[in-house]
């Protein structure tokens, strides 16, 4: 049986996240075929920085993400500070603004739960670097509809906790160091 | 093998308790969820399975159909809304210094808060027309369609932990006063002045199914549509654009946008990045 093809890309992160995300994103190519859809933990009041930092270095159109809007192929979304993330059965992307979930707003448990929802087994899920335990339930829930399941290296992350958690709710998850992700990203949704 | 014996993904049939779910609530106690975003809607609902310790959205309901008194539990998973006194402040500061100026032209004032829930956002604009001097012009009407909502709102009273957040936003917001000047702390309780509601009529409004009730200068609705789906979000916006005033203005969710609407030729762009609109003349 010939796997899926991969159709959307979802990566959380935390402390570090940011560092990692720089490592990751540029190395991607502009003609990614996937929507890629990014919770990263950050300050509430330090809205919205991110898209304008990474859109600078990518090749990769990068945006923040806005609600009812359609994902398309190669374009990457931030998740809103201080929104949930959501995608609907459609592939349009939701906002909310419900409380918070593992202390977290984006979080990214609801990112990938309501993705692996989406996309079945067509989703591809990587947590990165974090001292928090958020995205361990939404990795299992990415596994349990028969996706791929990606996890850095907790030993050479900047903060271990995250995909520590990551990798005991999802022991099947592949696990690899920062420098070896973006070569198996651009390995994804090739026929 | 008979396809309709073929194995689907269990979310899959969630979704049809989902939809069967919100049918029954609908034709039982008529609170239409049907139109809302389905992914919140969703994690909604399976927090309240949980709570309720029961094994599925079917038993869910089993349950809220045959006990009516289960009802306002379960509208508080679907309906809940965490805010904050003046969140966004900057999107305070702009209806201050922005929007305030050309309503002080008119003798007399409705304000619309749509989809108030506790009503932090009641007592912040409460708040901001009386630093402005409008208050005593003015009529607020706070709508929501749970009615412990609606009491939590009227009562104004919040958790001392949260005075913090509100006071930094207040003051940020170009607070002329300060927040303390308007409650008294009780027992880990703020207690709002109930002057400050004096011209606020609390009232049980569905966006969905209710209509115009009065000509507006202001509507506030912030981040109540991002829970609707395109075609609620379009009549929530038809009703908006029916009740404004000419040159009224409106304000929505800092993440929320007209530009989808099949009405957005209705309104003009005013503070376009805190999301305030004008109505256009028609």
């Amino acid at each position: 049986m010939t796997p899926d093809p991969a159709r959307a890309l979802v990566i959380g992160a935390s402390a570090g996240g940011v560092q990692a995300l720089l490592a990751i994103l540029p190395e991607l190519p502009a003609d990614f075929p996937l929507p890629v859809l990014i919770v990263l933990h950050v300050p509430a009041d330090r809205s919205n920085v991110l898209a304008p930092l990474f859109a600078s270095k990518c090749a990769l159109t990068v945006k923040e993400a806005e609600d009812k809007e359609p994902t398309q192929p190669g374009v990457v979304y931030f998740a809103p500070s201080d929104y949930h993330l959501l995608v609907e059965a459609d592939g349009a992307l939701a906002l909310s603004s419900d409380e918070l979930v593992n202390y977290s707003r984006p979080s990214i448990d609801v990112l990938f739960e309501s993705a692996a929802d989406a996309y079945g087994a067509g989703l591809v899920g990587l947590v990165l670097t974090g001292a928090n335990e958020d995205g361990a339930a939404g990795l299992k829930a990415v596994a349990a509809a028969g996706g791929l399941t990606f996890v850095e290296d907790p030993a050479s992350a900047y903060a271990r906790p995250m995909p520590e958690a990551a990798l005991r709710a999802c022991p099947a998850a592949q696990v690899m160091s920062l420098a070896r992700i973006p070569e198996v990203l651009k390995g994804l949704g090739q026929a | 093998m008979d396809a309709a014996l073929s194995p689907v993904a269990p979310h899959e049939v969630e979704d049809i308790e989902i939809q069967l779910l919100l049918e029954a609530l609908f034709q039982r106690y008529h609170y239409d969820f049907r139109h809302y975003a389905r992914a919140s809607i969703k994690r909604r609902l399976l927090q309240a399975r949980t709570h309720f310790g029961l094994p599925s959205l079917t038993a869910l309901q089993e349950r809220v159909l045959h006990d009516p008194e289960m009802l306002p539990q379960l509208l508080g998973f679907l309906t809940v809304q965490v805010s904050e006194m003046f969140r966004d402040p900057a999107y305070f500061r702009a209806l201050r210094e922005q929007v305030l100026p050309h309503l002080r032209t008119y003798p007399s004032l409705k304000v619309w808060i749509a989809g108030c829930s506790a009503g932090e956002e009641v007592y912040s604009l409460a708040i901001l027309f009386r630093e402005e001097g409008l208050f005593d012009r003015t009529m607020f009407y706070a709508t929501d369609i749970n009615p412990d909502a609606l009491r939590a709102a009227e009562a104004g009273v919040y958790s001392l932990d949260r005075i913090r957040k509100f006071t930094e936003n207040h003051q940020k917001s170009g607070g002329r006063t300060s927040l303390s000047d308007y409650y008294t702390a009780d027992y880990g309780r703020a207690v709002f002045d109930k002057s400050l509601r004096a011209n606020v009529v609390f009232s049980d409004h569905s966006l969905v199914s209710d209509a115009v009730f009065g000509e507006m200068q202001l509507i506030s609705c912030r981040n109540v549509m991002i829970y609707f789906d395109r075609p609620l979000q379009d009549r929530a916006v038809g009703l908006f654009k029916d009740s404004l005033a000419r040159n009224g203005f409106l304000g929505i969710g800092s993440k929320e946008s007209l530009r989808f609407s099949r009405h957005a030729g209705a309104f003009a762009d005013f503070v376009p990045e805190e999301k305030i609109y004008r109505r256009r003349e028609p």
